[in-house]
Protein backbone atom coordinates (compact mmCIF):
# COMPACT_ATOMS: atom_id res chain seq x y z
CA UNK A 1 0.00 0.00 0.00
CA UNK A 2 2.63 1.85 1.08
CA UNK A 3 4.59 1.08 -2.09
CA UNK A 4 1.42 2.14 -4.19
CA UNK A 5 1.02 5.58 -2.96
CA UNK A 6 4.68 6.38 -3.29
CA UNK A 7 4.62 4.80 -7.33
CA UNK A 8 1.09 7.21 -7.80
CA UNK A 9 2.91 10.13 -6.20
CA UNK A 10 5.84 9.42 -8.27
CA UNK A 11 3.71 9.55 -11.23
CA UNK A 12 1.73 12.81 -10.04
CA UNK A 13 4.58 14.92 -9.65
CA UNK A 14 6.28 14.06 -13.15
CA UNK A 15 3.50 14.59 -14.43
CA UNK A 16 3.10 18.38 -12.95
CA UNK A 17 7.01 18.65 -13.59
CA UNK A 18 6.51 18.19 -17.62
CA UNK A 19 3.79 20.78 -17.31
CA UNK A 20 5.25 23.43 -15.73
CA UNK A 21 8.48 23.03 -17.50
CA UNK A 22 6.65 22.76 -20.73
CA UNK A 23 4.65 25.68 -19.81
CA UNK A 24 8.13 28.01 -19.72
CA UNK A 25 8.79 26.69 -23.11
CA UNK A 26 9.13 30.05 -24.34
CA UNK A 27 12.17 31.20 -21.84
CA UNK A 28 13.97 28.23 -24.05
CA UNK A 29 15.57 31.14 -27.03
CA UNK A 30 17.18 33.43 -23.61
CA UNK A 31 18.56 30.04 -22.26
CA UNK A 32 20.39 28.93 -25.44
CA UNK A 33 23.62 28.74 -23.31
CA UNK A 34 22.10 26.29 -20.52
CA UNK A 35 20.75 24.20 -23.73
CA UNK A 36 24.12 23.89 -25.93
CA UNK A 37 25.71 23.63 -22.59
CA UNK A 38 23.25 20.04 -21.49
CA UNK A 39 23.72 19.09 -25.50
CA UNK A 40 27.17 19.27 -25.09
CA UNK A 41 27.17 17.09 -21.73
CA UNK A 42 25.03 14.53 -23.44
CA UNK A 43 27.15 13.94 -26.25
CA UNK A 44 30.49 14.20 -24.45
CA UNK A 45 29.37 11.36 -21.94
CA UNK A 46 26.62 9.35 -23.86
CA UNK A 47 29.01 9.27 -27.80
CA UNK A 48 31.95 7.45 -27.39
CA UNK A 49 30.19 4.77 -25.14
CA UNK A 50 27.13 4.42 -27.39
CA UNK A 51 29.48 3.84 -30.19
CA UNK A 52 31.58 1.45 -28.48
CA UNK A 53 28.69 -1.11 -27.68
CA UNK A 54 26.87 -0.59 -30.74
CA UNK A 55 29.63 -2.03 -32.71
CA UNK A 56 29.59 -4.98 -30.20
CA UNK A 57 25.67 -5.41 -30.35
CA UNK A 58 25.67 -5.33 -33.90
CA UNK A 59 28.83 -7.79 -34.26
CA UNK A 60 27.12 -10.42 -32.28
CA UNK A 61 23.85 -10.03 -33.97
CA UNK A 62 25.98 -10.77 -37.07
CA UNK A 63 27.62 -13.64 -35.07
CA UNK A 64 24.41 -15.66 -33.71
CA UNK A 65 22.54 -15.05 -37.02
CA UNK A 66 24.93 -15.69 -38.97
CA UNK A 67 25.21 -19.33 -37.26
CA UNK A 68 21.77 -20.14 -37.56
CA UNK A 69 20.61 -18.68 -40.55
CA UNK A 70 23.35 -20.66 -42.50
CA UNK A 71 21.43 -23.58 -41.29
CA UNK A 72 18.85 -23.08 -43.85
CA UNK A 73 21.39 -21.23 -46.32
CA UNK A 74 20.01 -18.10 -45.86
CA UNK A 75 22.84 -16.06 -44.53
CA UNK A 76 22.98 -13.64 -47.69
CA UNK A 77 20.04 -11.98 -46.12
CA UNK A 78 21.68 -10.93 -42.39
CA UNK A 79 22.05 -7.56 -43.87
CA UNK A 80 18.58 -7.21 -43.52
CA UNK A 81 18.74 -8.92 -40.17
CA UNK A 82 21.08 -6.83 -38.64
CA UNK A 83 19.94 -3.57 -40.51
CA UNK A 84 16.41 -4.04 -39.10
CA UNK A 85 17.32 -4.78 -35.56
CA UNK A 86 19.55 -1.89 -35.01
CA UNK A 87 17.43 0.43 -36.50
CA UNK A 88 13.80 -0.46 -35.23
CA UNK A 89 14.64 -1.89 -32.23
CA UNK A 90 18.50 -1.96 -30.81
CA UNK A 91 19.90 0.76 -31.36
CA UNK A 92 17.31 3.32 -29.82
CA UNK A 93 16.80 1.26 -26.80
CA UNK A 94 20.77 1.03 -26.36
CA UNK A 95 21.09 4.71 -26.34
CA UNK A 96 18.06 5.22 -23.79
CA UNK A 97 19.61 2.70 -21.48
CA UNK A 98 23.30 3.95 -21.82
CA UNK A 99 21.79 7.99 -21.22
CA UNK A 100 20.17 6.51 -18.34
CA UNK A 101 23.01 5.22 -17.56
CA UNK A 102 25.72 8.00 -17.99
CA UNK A 103 23.54 11.11 -17.92
CA UNK A 104 20.41 10.32 -15.68
CA UNK A 105 22.07 9.47 -13.29
CA UNK A 106 24.22 12.22 -13.47
CA UNK A 107 20.85 14.98 -13.64
CA UNK A 108 19.67 12.64 -10.80
CA UNK A 109 22.87 13.15 -8.76
CA UNK A 110 23.56 17.09 -9.44
CA UNK A 111 19.43 18.14 -8.69
CA UNK A 112 19.21 15.98 -5.40
CA UNK A 113 22.36 17.28 -4.28
CA UNK A 114 21.18 20.76 -5.07
CA UNK A 115 17.99 19.94 -2.80
CA UNK A 116 19.89 18.15 -0.61
CA UNK A 117 22.27 21.52 0.52
CA UNK A 118 19.29 24.12 0.06
CA UNK A 119 20.25 25.26 -3.71
CA UNK A 120 16.95 24.13 -5.08
CA UNK A 121 15.07 26.23 -1.43
CA UNK A 122 17.35 29.60 -2.45
CA UNK A 123 16.29 29.64 -6.52
CA UNK A 124 12.39 29.13 -5.30
CA UNK A 125 13.07 32.25 -2.38
CA UNK A 126 14.60 33.71 -5.66
CA UNK A 127 11.58 33.22 -7.20
CA UNK A 128 13.23 31.38 -10.38
CA UNK A 129 11.59 27.82 -10.88
CA UNK A 130 13.28 25.13 -10.84
CA UNK A 131 11.41 23.72 -13.68
CA UNK A 132 12.55 26.58 -16.02
CA UNK A 133 16.35 26.81 -15.30
CA UNK A 134 16.92 23.41 -14.49
CA UNK A 135 14.55 20.99 -16.16
CA UNK A 136 13.54 22.47 -19.21
CA UNK A 137 17.11 22.95 -21.25
CA UNK A 138 18.08 19.59 -20.15
CA UNK A 139 14.31 18.19 -22.01
CA UNK A 140 15.37 20.52 -24.93
CA UNK A 141 18.86 19.19 -24.90
CA UNK A 142 17.81 15.48 -24.65
CA UNK A 143 15.48 15.94 -27.79
CA UNK A 144 17.98 17.40 -30.46
CA UNK A 145 20.52 14.65 -28.90
CA UNK A 146 18.96 11.29 -28.91
CA UNK A 147 18.52 11.35 -32.70
CA UNK A 148 22.11 12.37 -33.30
CA UNK A 149 23.37 8.59 -30.79
CA UNK A 150 21.07 6.93 -32.44
CA UNK A 151 21.64 7.51 -35.90
CA UNK A 152 25.51 6.85 -34.37
CA UNK A 153 24.55 3.62 -33.02
CA UNK A 154 22.54 2.36 -35.80
CA UNK A 155 25.72 3.24 -38.58
CA UNK A 156 28.08 1.68 -36.16
CA UNK A 157 25.92 -1.46 -35.37
CA UNK A 158 25.77 -1.66 -39.15
CA UNK A 159 29.48 -1.66 -39.53
CA UNK A 160 30.43 -4.39 -37.17
CA UNK A 161 27.32 -6.44 -38.16
CA UNK A 162 29.56 -5.59 -41.82
CA UNK A 163 33.04 -6.52 -40.16
CA UNK A 164 31.70 -9.91 -38.72
CA UNK A 165 29.80 -11.03 -41.72
CA UNK A 166 33.16 -10.66 -43.83
CA UNK A 167 35.28 -12.26 -41.40
CA UNK A 168 33.55 -15.10 -39.79
CA UNK A 169 34.15 -18.09 -41.40
CA UNK A 170 31.37 -19.65 -41.57
CA UNK A 171 29.61 -16.73 -43.05
CA UNK A 172 31.90 -15.00 -45.15
CA UNK A 173 29.88 -12.11 -47.08
CA UNK A 174 31.34 -9.39 -48.42
CA UNK A 175 30.42 -5.50 -47.40
CA UNK A 176 28.93 -5.15 -50.74
CA UNK A 177 26.46 -7.82 -50.82
CA UNK A 178 25.71 -7.19 -47.12
CA UNK A 179 25.26 -3.30 -47.24
CA UNK A 180 22.97 -3.69 -50.71
CA UNK A 181 20.98 -6.33 -48.68
CA UNK A 182 20.34 -4.53 -45.85
CA UNK A 183 19.57 -0.91 -47.97
CA UNK A 184 17.10 -2.96 -49.83
CA UNK A 185 15.49 -4.35 -46.93
CA UNK A 186 16.34 -1.73 -43.77
CA UNK A 187 13.48 1.51 -45.30
CA UNK A 188 14.03 5.19 -44.17
CA UNK A 189 10.62 4.77 -42.57
CA UNK A 190 12.50 1.79 -40.21
CA UNK A 191 15.09 4.49 -39.21
CA UNK A 192 12.31 7.40 -38.63
CA UNK A 193 10.31 4.62 -36.59
CA UNK A 194 13.77 4.18 -34.01
CA UNK A 195 14.04 7.32 -33.91
CA UNK A 196 10.85 8.37 -32.87
CA UNK A 197 10.90 5.63 -30.43
CA UNK A 198 14.52 7.10 -28.64
CA UNK A 199 13.47 10.51 -28.65
CA UNK A 200 10.71 9.37 -26.64
CA UNK A 201 12.89 7.29 -23.94
CA UNK A 202 15.27 10.08 -23.88
CA UNK A 203 12.58 12.44 -22.83
CA UNK A 204 11.40 10.10 -20.61
CA UNK A 205 14.90 9.52 -18.78
CA UNK A 206 15.78 13.10 -18.16
CA UNK A 207 12.00 13.78 -16.99
CA UNK A 208 11.91 10.92 -14.19
CA UNK A 209 15.74 11.60 -13.56
CA UNK A 210 15.09 15.31 -13.09
CA UNK A 211 11.83 14.85 -10.69
CA UNK A 212 13.39 11.88 -8.68
CA UNK A 213 16.47 14.09 -8.20
CA UNK A 214 14.40 17.45 -7.32
CA UNK A 215 12.30 15.12 -4.91
CA UNK A 216 14.75 13.91 -2.59
CA UNK A 217 14.30 14.52 1.00
CA UNK A 218 16.69 14.29 3.87
CA UNK A 219 21.01 14.36 4.04
CA UNK A 220 23.12 13.78 1.91
CA UNK A 221 22.87 9.92 1.96
CA UNK A 222 19.76 10.75 0.37
CA UNK A 223 21.71 11.52 -3.05
CA UNK A 224 22.79 8.48 -3.83
CA UNK A 225 19.75 6.66 -2.70
CA UNK A 226 18.09 8.98 -5.50
CA UNK A 227 20.43 8.04 -8.01
CA UNK A 228 20.23 4.65 -8.08
CA UNK A 229 16.44 4.92 -8.02
CA UNK A 230 16.43 7.02 -10.93
CA UNK A 231 18.61 4.82 -13.03
CA UNK A 232 16.23 1.59 -12.22
CA UNK A 233 13.24 3.14 -12.90
CA UNK A 234 14.18 4.96 -16.09
CA UNK A 235 15.32 1.00 -16.99
CA UNK A 236 11.95 0.27 -16.03
CA UNK A 237 9.97 3.06 -18.26
CA UNK A 238 12.55 2.02 -20.90
CA UNK A 239 11.54 -1.24 -21.15
CA UNK A 240 8.23 -1.45 -20.43
CA UNK A 241 7.32 1.41 -22.88
CA UNK A 242 9.59 0.03 -25.69
CA UNK A 243 6.72 -2.78 -25.48
CA UNK A 244 3.56 -1.02 -26.06
CA UNK A 245 5.53 1.52 -28.46
CA UNK A 246 6.46 -1.17 -30.28
CA UNK A 247 3.02 -2.56 -30.80
CA UNK A 248 1.35 0.90 -31.26
CA UNK A 249 3.82 1.19 -34.21
CA UNK A 250 3.36 -1.88 -36.03
CA UNK A 251 -0.61 -1.48 -35.99
CA UNK A 252 0.22 1.72 -37.05
CA UNK B 1 29.05 53.98 2.62
CA UNK B 2 25.25 55.35 2.39
CA UNK B 3 25.78 57.44 -0.24
CA UNK B 4 27.33 54.94 -2.73
CA UNK B 5 25.46 52.69 -2.08
CA UNK B 6 23.88 50.79 -5.65
CA UNK B 7 20.93 49.25 -3.55
CA UNK B 8 18.78 51.99 -3.04
CA UNK B 9 16.36 51.85 -5.66
CA UNK B 10 13.09 50.33 -3.87
CA UNK B 11 11.82 50.26 -7.30
CA UNK B 12 10.65 47.17 -8.03
CA UNK B 13 11.70 45.16 -10.93
CA UNK B 14 8.79 43.35 -11.79
CA UNK B 15 6.36 46.41 -11.52
CA UNK B 16 8.74 49.20 -12.32
CA UNK B 17 7.15 51.10 -9.68
CA UNK B 18 8.82 52.39 -5.83
CA UNK B 19 7.54 50.11 -3.52
CA UNK B 20 6.88 50.66 0.08
CA UNK B 21 8.74 48.95 3.00
CA UNK B 22 6.74 45.78 4.00
CA UNK B 23 5.84 44.07 7.46
CA UNK B 24 5.48 40.91 8.27
CA UNK B 25 2.95 39.27 10.34
CA UNK B 26 2.89 36.21 11.81
CA UNK B 27 -0.51 34.94 13.76
CA UNK B 28 -0.51 31.67 16.04
CA UNK B 29 1.90 30.12 13.98
CA UNK B 30 1.77 26.83 14.63
CA UNK B 31 4.50 23.77 13.06
CA UNK B 32 4.65 19.93 13.25
CA UNK B 33 6.73 18.10 11.94
CA UNK B 34 5.48 14.18 12.22
CA UNK B 35 4.86 14.12 15.64
CA UNK B 36 7.28 16.83 16.76
CA UNK B 37 5.76 20.08 17.50
CA UNK B 38 8.87 22.53 16.10
CA UNK B 39 6.80 25.63 16.69
CA UNK B 40 3.45 26.80 19.14
CA UNK B 41 1.52 29.08 18.83
CA UNK B 42 3.71 31.82 17.73
CA UNK B 43 2.15 35.68 17.41
CA UNK B 44 4.24 38.71 16.29
CA UNK B 45 4.35 41.27 13.88
CA UNK B 46 7.50 43.25 12.14
CA UNK B 47 6.52 46.57 11.29
CA UNK B 48 7.63 47.94 7.87
CA UNK B 49 11.29 49.12 7.91
CA UNK B 50 12.01 47.69 11.58
CA UNK B 51 14.98 45.45 12.39
CA UNK B 52 13.75 42.59 14.19
CA UNK B 53 16.44 40.05 15.96
CA UNK B 54 14.79 36.88 16.87
CA UNK B 55 17.10 34.49 19.09
CA UNK B 56 16.86 31.07 20.59
CA UNK B 57 18.95 28.14 21.77
CA UNK B 58 19.84 25.82 18.73
CA UNK B 59 16.67 23.50 18.03
CA UNK B 60 14.20 25.99 19.16
CA UNK B 61 12.84 26.43 15.70
CA UNK B 62 14.41 30.21 14.35
CA UNK B 63 14.98 28.48 11.23
CA UNK B 64 12.02 27.08 10.55
CA UNK B 65 10.53 29.82 11.48
CA UNK B 66 12.17 32.21 8.98
CA UNK B 67 11.16 29.57 6.52
CA UNK B 68 7.58 30.08 6.73
CA UNK B 69 8.13 33.54 5.73
CA UNK B 70 9.55 33.01 2.59
CA UNK B 71 7.06 30.28 1.71
CA UNK B 72 9.53 27.50 2.48
CA UNK B 73 7.35 25.54 4.98
CA UNK B 74 3.73 25.95 5.04
CA UNK B 75 1.64 26.21 8.69
CA UNK B 76 0.37 23.47 10.55
CA UNK B 77 -1.98 25.62 11.44
CA UNK B 78 -1.82 30.00 11.82
CA UNK B 79 -1.14 32.38 9.15
CA UNK B 80 1.87 33.93 7.67
CA UNK B 81 1.18 37.10 5.53
CA UNK B 82 4.14 39.40 4.45
CA UNK B 83 2.63 42.73 3.07
CA UNK B 84 -0.97 41.58 3.60
CA UNK B 85 -0.26 38.82 1.22
CA UNK B 86 -0.11 35.09 2.13
CA UNK B 87 3.63 34.08 2.42
CA UNK B 88 3.01 30.35 1.20
CA UNK B 89 1.99 31.21 -1.74
CA UNK B 90 3.97 31.87 -4.57
CA UNK B 91 2.46 35.10 -5.95
CA UNK B 92 3.79 36.44 -2.83
CA UNK B 93 7.44 36.28 -3.91
CA UNK B 94 6.44 37.72 -7.36
CA UNK B 95 5.08 41.26 -5.89
CA UNK B 96 7.48 41.25 -2.65
CA UNK B 97 11.25 40.94 -3.81
CA UNK B 98 11.87 38.98 0.01
CA UNK B 99 15.89 37.71 0.14
CA UNK B 100 16.95 34.90 2.95
CA UNK B 101 20.62 34.38 4.04
CA UNK B 102 20.41 30.80 4.82
CA UNK B 103 22.55 29.93 7.07
CA UNK B 104 24.48 27.01 5.44
CA UNK B 105 25.06 30.21 2.42
CA UNK B 106 23.12 28.10 0.49
CA UNK B 107 25.67 28.94 -3.09
CA UNK B 108 24.74 27.21 -6.43
CA UNK B 109 27.89 25.22 -6.07
CA UNK B 110 28.24 24.98 -10.16
CA UNK B 111 28.51 28.75 -10.84
CA UNK B 112 31.10 31.39 -9.91
CA UNK B 113 30.91 33.30 -6.91
CA UNK B 114 29.64 36.42 -9.88
CA UNK B 115 27.48 33.94 -11.55
CA UNK B 116 25.79 33.33 -8.20
CA UNK B 117 25.41 37.28 -7.49
CA UNK B 118 24.49 37.89 -11.04
CA UNK B 119 21.99 35.07 -11.34
CA UNK B 120 18.78 37.17 -9.90
CA UNK B 121 19.09 39.91 -12.38
CA UNK B 122 19.93 38.01 -15.21
CA UNK B 123 16.48 35.64 -14.55
CA UNK B 124 14.60 38.55 -14.02
CA UNK B 125 16.74 40.78 -16.90
CA UNK B 126 15.93 43.49 -14.14
CA UNK B 127 19.09 44.87 -15.98
CA UNK B 128 22.07 44.70 -18.79
CA UNK B 129 24.61 42.65 -18.18
CA UNK B 130 27.01 45.63 -17.78
CA UNK B 131 24.87 47.31 -14.64
CA UNK B 132 24.35 43.82 -13.45
CA UNK B 133 28.55 43.64 -13.42
CA UNK B 134 28.52 47.13 -11.58
CA UNK B 135 25.65 45.34 -8.31
CA UNK B 136 27.61 42.60 -8.34
CA UNK B 137 30.86 44.23 -7.96
CA UNK B 138 29.63 46.51 -5.57
CA UNK B 139 28.00 44.24 -3.41
CA UNK B 140 31.46 42.20 -3.65
CA UNK B 141 33.15 45.23 -2.46
CA UNK B 142 30.75 46.35 0.25
CA UNK B 143 31.57 42.78 1.57
CA UNK B 144 35.51 42.92 0.66
CA UNK B 145 35.38 39.88 -1.78
CA UNK B 146 36.95 41.50 -4.69
CA UNK B 147 38.83 38.67 -5.42
CA UNK B 148 36.77 36.03 -5.15
CA UNK B 149 34.81 36.59 -7.65
CA UNK B 150 35.96 33.92 -10.34
CA UNK B 151 36.26 31.71 -7.75
CA UNK B 152 33.86 28.52 -6.86
CA UNK B 153 31.90 28.50 -3.53
CA UNK B 154 33.94 25.07 -2.94
CA UNK B 155 37.25 27.25 -3.05
CA UNK B 156 35.95 29.10 -0.02
CA UNK B 157 36.30 29.37 3.97
CA UNK B 158 32.94 29.08 5.76
CA UNK B 159 33.12 32.75 6.57
CA UNK B 160 33.33 33.87 3.17
CA UNK B 161 30.80 31.91 1.71
CA UNK B 162 28.48 33.25 4.19
CA UNK B 163 29.45 36.99 3.17
CA UNK B 164 28.89 35.58 -0.70
CA UNK B 165 25.43 34.50 0.44
CA UNK B 166 24.94 38.09 2.27
CA UNK B 167 25.70 39.68 -1.26
CA UNK B 168 23.82 37.87 -2.95
CA UNK B 169 21.11 38.67 -1.35
CA UNK B 170 22.25 42.40 -1.55
CA UNK B 171 21.76 41.94 -5.66
CA UNK B 172 18.15 41.18 -4.92
CA UNK B 173 17.48 44.82 -3.57
CA UNK B 174 15.36 43.43 -0.84
CA UNK B 175 12.07 44.90 0.70
CA UNK B 176 12.37 41.88 3.35
CA UNK B 177 15.44 40.82 3.97
CA UNK B 178 16.24 37.68 6.32
CA UNK B 179 19.17 36.57 7.51
CA UNK B 180 20.00 33.29 9.64
CA UNK B 181 22.68 33.73 11.54
CA UNK B 182 24.53 35.80 9.54
CA UNK B 183 27.86 36.19 11.71
CA UNK B 184 27.79 32.67 13.10
CA UNK B 185 31.08 31.95 11.29
CA UNK B 186 32.70 35.60 11.11
CA UNK B 187 35.48 37.47 12.95
CA UNK B 188 34.63 39.98 15.02
CA UNK B 189 35.26 42.99 12.22
CA UNK B 190 33.44 41.21 9.96
CA UNK B 191 30.32 40.79 12.07
CA UNK B 192 30.57 44.32 12.73
CA UNK B 193 30.77 45.03 9.00
CA UNK B 194 27.64 43.00 9.35
CA UNK B 195 25.21 45.01 12.23
CA UNK B 196 26.50 47.84 9.69
CA UNK B 197 24.62 46.73 6.58
CA UNK B 198 22.02 45.66 7.88
CA UNK B 199 21.66 49.25 10.11
CA UNK B 200 22.18 50.98 6.79
CA UNK B 201 19.69 48.94 4.40
CA UNK B 202 17.20 50.20 7.34
CA UNK B 203 17.86 53.96 7.62
CA UNK B 204 19.03 54.84 4.15
CA UNK B 205 15.90 52.34 2.18
CA UNK B 206 13.59 51.48 4.83
CA UNK B 207 14.66 47.35 4.23
CA UNK B 208 12.83 45.13 6.39
CA UNK B 209 15.31 43.22 8.31
CA UNK B 210 14.59 39.85 10.94
CA UNK B 211 17.71 38.59 11.90
CA UNK B 212 17.78 35.39 13.32
CA UNK B 213 20.91 35.04 15.76
CA UNK B 214 23.13 34.20 18.93
CA UNK B 215 24.76 36.81 18.59
CA UNK B 216 24.12 39.43 21.88
CA UNK B 217 26.36 41.91 20.85
CA UNK B 218 24.69 42.53 16.82
CA UNK B 219 21.21 42.30 18.87
CA UNK B 220 21.83 45.03 21.11
CA UNK B 221 23.33 46.95 18.82
CA UNK B 222 21.01 46.92 15.87
CA UNK B 223 17.84 45.66 16.90
CA UNK B 224 14.72 47.94 17.30
CA UNK B 225 13.08 44.87 18.65
CA UNK B 226 14.01 41.04 20.08
CA UNK B 227 12.13 38.20 20.54
CA UNK B 228 13.07 34.79 21.81
CA UNK B 229 11.97 31.68 20.95
CA UNK B 230 12.50 28.63 23.59
CA UNK B 231 11.48 25.11 22.57
CA UNK B 232 9.37 26.54 19.93
CA UNK B 233 7.15 29.01 21.40
CA UNK B 234 8.01 32.90 21.80
CA UNK B 235 8.79 34.19 25.30
CA UNK B 236 10.06 37.15 25.45
CA UNK B 237 9.24 40.16 23.02
CA UNK B 238 10.23 43.90 23.10
CA UNK B 239 12.73 46.67 22.74
CA UNK B 240 16.25 45.26 22.71
CA UNK B 241 17.33 47.78 25.59
CA UNK B 242 14.93 45.44 27.67
CA UNK B 243 17.37 42.60 26.80
CA UNK B 244 19.76 44.28 29.54
CA UNK B 245 17.37 43.26 32.38
CA UNK B 246 15.47 40.19 31.44
CA UNK B 247 12.90 39.13 34.17
CA UNK B 248 12.25 36.03 32.67
CA UNK B 249 14.80 33.85 34.17
CA UNK B 250 14.75 31.71 31.72
CA UNK B 251 15.93 34.10 29.21
CA UNK B 252 17.92 35.69 31.57
CA UNK B 253 19.77 32.29 31.82
CA UNK B 254 19.95 32.03 27.88
CA UNK B 255 21.58 35.87 27.66
CA UNK B 256 24.50 35.44 30.55
CA UNK B 257 24.92 31.58 30.91
CA UNK B 258 26.83 31.19 34.25
CA UNK B 259 29.89 28.48 33.78
CA UNK B 260 29.46 26.50 36.98
CA UNK B 261 32.83 24.19 36.99
CA UNK B 262 31.07 22.65 40.43
CA UNK B 263 28.18 21.16 38.25
CA UNK B 264 28.21 17.71 38.91
CA UNK B 265 27.42 16.78 35.40
CA UNK B 266 31.12 17.72 34.61
CA UNK B 267 32.21 15.68 37.78
CA UNK B 268 30.93 12.42 36.26
CA UNK B 269 32.63 13.14 33.09
CA UNK B 270 36.13 13.22 34.64
CA UNK B 271 35.98 9.43 36.34
N1 LIG C 1 12.47 19.49 7.52
C1 LIG C 1 12.42 19.08 8.80
N2 LIG C 1 11.90 17.86 9.10
C2 LIG C 1 11.81 17.44 10.37
N3 LIG C 1 12.25 18.14 11.43
C3 LIG C 1 12.79 19.35 11.21
C4 LIG C 1 12.90 19.88 9.89
N4 LIG C 1 13.48 21.10 9.97
C5 LIG C 1 13.70 21.31 11.28
N5 LIG C 1 13.30 20.28 12.03
C6 LIG C 1 13.36 20.21 13.51
O1 LIG C 1 12.82 21.38 14.01
C7 LIG C 1 13.52 21.80 15.17
C8 LIG C 1 13.94 23.25 15.02
O2 LIG C 1 14.87 23.35 13.99
P1 LIG C 1 15.52 24.73 13.57
O3 LIG C 1 14.46 25.69 13.25
O4 LIG C 1 16.49 24.44 12.47
O5 LIG C 1 16.30 25.17 14.87
P2 LIG C 1 17.18 26.49 15.08
O6 LIG C 1 16.44 27.29 16.07
O7 LIG C 1 18.49 26.00 15.62
O8 LIG C 1 17.33 27.15 13.76
C9 LIG C 1 14.68 20.85 15.33
O9 LIG C 1 14.37 19.97 16.36
C10 LIG C 1 14.76 20.14 14.01
O10 LIG C 1 15.19 18.82 14.21
MG1 LIG D 1 18.90 27.44 12.57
Amino acid sequence: MKQLNAILEGFGSTWLLLVRALAYAPTLPRQFGRFVEQCYLIGYTTLPIVAILSFFIGSVLALQAGRSMQDFGTQQFIGSLVGLSMARELGPVMAAILLAGRVGSAIAAELASMKVYQEIDALETMNIPPARMLVLPRLAAVLVMMPVLTIIADLVGWFGGAIVAKYTKIISIEPESYFSVLRRYTHFSDVLNGLFKAELFGFVVVLLCCNIGLNTRGGPREIGASVTRAVVVSLIAILVLDYFVTQVLMAG
Amino acid sequence: MSSSCPLGSTRNPFTAVDTPAVGVSIEKLSKNFGSQQVLREVTFAVEPGEIFVLMGPSGSGKSVLLKHIVGLEQPTAGRVTVHGLDAAATATREQVRIALVFQSGALFNSLSVYDNLALYPREHQIADEAAIRDKVMHALQILSLEGTARKAPSELSGGMRKRVAIARALVMEPQLMLYDEPTSELDPVMSATISEIIATLKEEYHVTTIVVSHDRELALGIADRVGILMDGALVSLGPAAALHAPQDPRVAEFLSPKIDLQNPRFKNLEK
